[in-house]
């Protein structure tokens, strides 16, 4: 297979969660322009930064007259969760150029990580062409984002109510399709309630610390039960097909 | 906001997403990876967009709403059961999305 083909894989794999991000995007760039935003501001925010939530939390830190550290810093811990996944990928960028890695880097996010990391571990990505899978399914992304967010822009000053119609839900079933396939092993079932349950407790918590506490919850309960379990059964078996 | 502020907002934010993507990826030559880091990363995914999602279907308004009048709980959980069931994520997202939809638009027409 050539470049091309490997691409198109990784573009293939993304196509829901494109799908799933296509009112995602809209509703960003209607956002902007119901704040009274310059369109060129989301527009230049979707090219550069390219991180959807954060983008929404920004935005609306913005049309609260936030100061610019808090604007930045919340970015920085919405984030922060992108370096778990790097840190997951790690061993499957080692070999790459650097200006391999600073591209898949900047193209890190939940969509890509979901679509891709399941394919190293059923072995249809792997060291010579996964970075070839993985520029495709980025690109699919990037364009998508890019482009509703301008069709987003245009519509929002088009059609005024168009952020209320709940958009944002699109993100909600998107993240949802990818969680249900790992939930094979009871391990992961604890990590999604115990993550739950202490996102819901902890949502007064500012700047969304609740967010980032609750996942470190989730791991480390998915890590004590999957650990525990694994001195009484072969586990480790589950787990390998749990990923696929 | 005068340009000077949104330059400057664009150009933190990318500065702090781009390299909390990338600051490991920087080093990936050289970084060993512990092996219980190895074994609890599989659980990230899970743990994060479940703490994302969580409170955006529970408390639409701020106040958790665990009634079925609540047409985010009714598309997560009809997502969520299609998404178990079937394991297709595009039939997971649409079956969410359309019940969502009809649960806020069609019930209250």
């Amino acid at each position: 297979m050539n470049t091309m083909q490997h691409m198109r894989r990784g573009a293939v794999a993304s196509i829901p969660m494109i799908i799933g991000g296509i009112p995602f995007g809209l509703l960003f760039g209607s956002l902007a322009s119901s704040y009274g935003l310059s369109p060129w501001f989301a527009v230049a925010m979707s090219a550069f930064v390219f991180a959807g939530s954060a983008q929404f939390v920004a935005l609306g830190l913005i049309a609260l007259h936030a100061p610019i550290w808090v604007i930045v810093s919340t970015t920085f811990i919405v984030n922060l969760r992108h370096l778990l996944y790097a840190a997951d990928l790690v061993k499957f960028v080692k070999h790459l150029p650097m200006p391999m890695r600073i591209v898949m880097g900047f193209g890190l996010t939940d969509e890509t990580y979901a679509a891709v990391r399941p394919m190293y571990e059923m072995g249809s990505a792997d060291d010579k062409n996964g970075h070839k899978v993985y520029l495709g399914s980025f690109l699919s992304f990037y364009l998508m984002w890019n482009v509703t967010t301008i069709l987003g822009v245009i519509s929002g000053e088009l059609i005024p109510g168009m952020s209320e119609w709940g958009l944002e839900f699109a993100m909600v079933a998107t993240f949802i399709g990818i969680i249900t396939p790992y939930l094979k092993h009871n391990a992961f079932w604890l990590c999604l309630l115990s993550a739950a349950a202490s996102s819901i407790v902890l949502s007064g918590l500012p700047n969304n610390l609740g967010l980032l506490v609750s996942a470190v919850i989730g791991v480390m309960m998915g890590y004590v039960a999957d650990s525990s379990n694994k001195t009484t059964s072969n586990s480790d078996d589950n787990m390998q097909e749990v990923s696929k | 906001m005068i340009l000077w502020q949104g330059v400057l907002i664009l150009l933190g934010m990318f500065a702090v997403t781009f390299g909390v993507r990338f600051v490991l990826f920087a080093r990936a030559d050289k970084v060993v990876m512990p092996t219980f880091i190895e074994k609890a990363l599989k659980f990230v995914p899970v743990a994060v967009l479940t703490a994302i999602i969580t409170p955006m279907i529970l408390m639409p308004n701020q106040q958790v709403d665990f009634t079925l009048s609540n047409p985010w709980l009714l598309g997560a959980l009809a997502a969520f059961v299609v998404g178990i069931w079937r394991q297709q994520q595009l039939l997971t997202i649409l079956v969410g999305v359309l019940v969502f939809f009809v649960a806020k638009y069609g019930i209250s027409l």
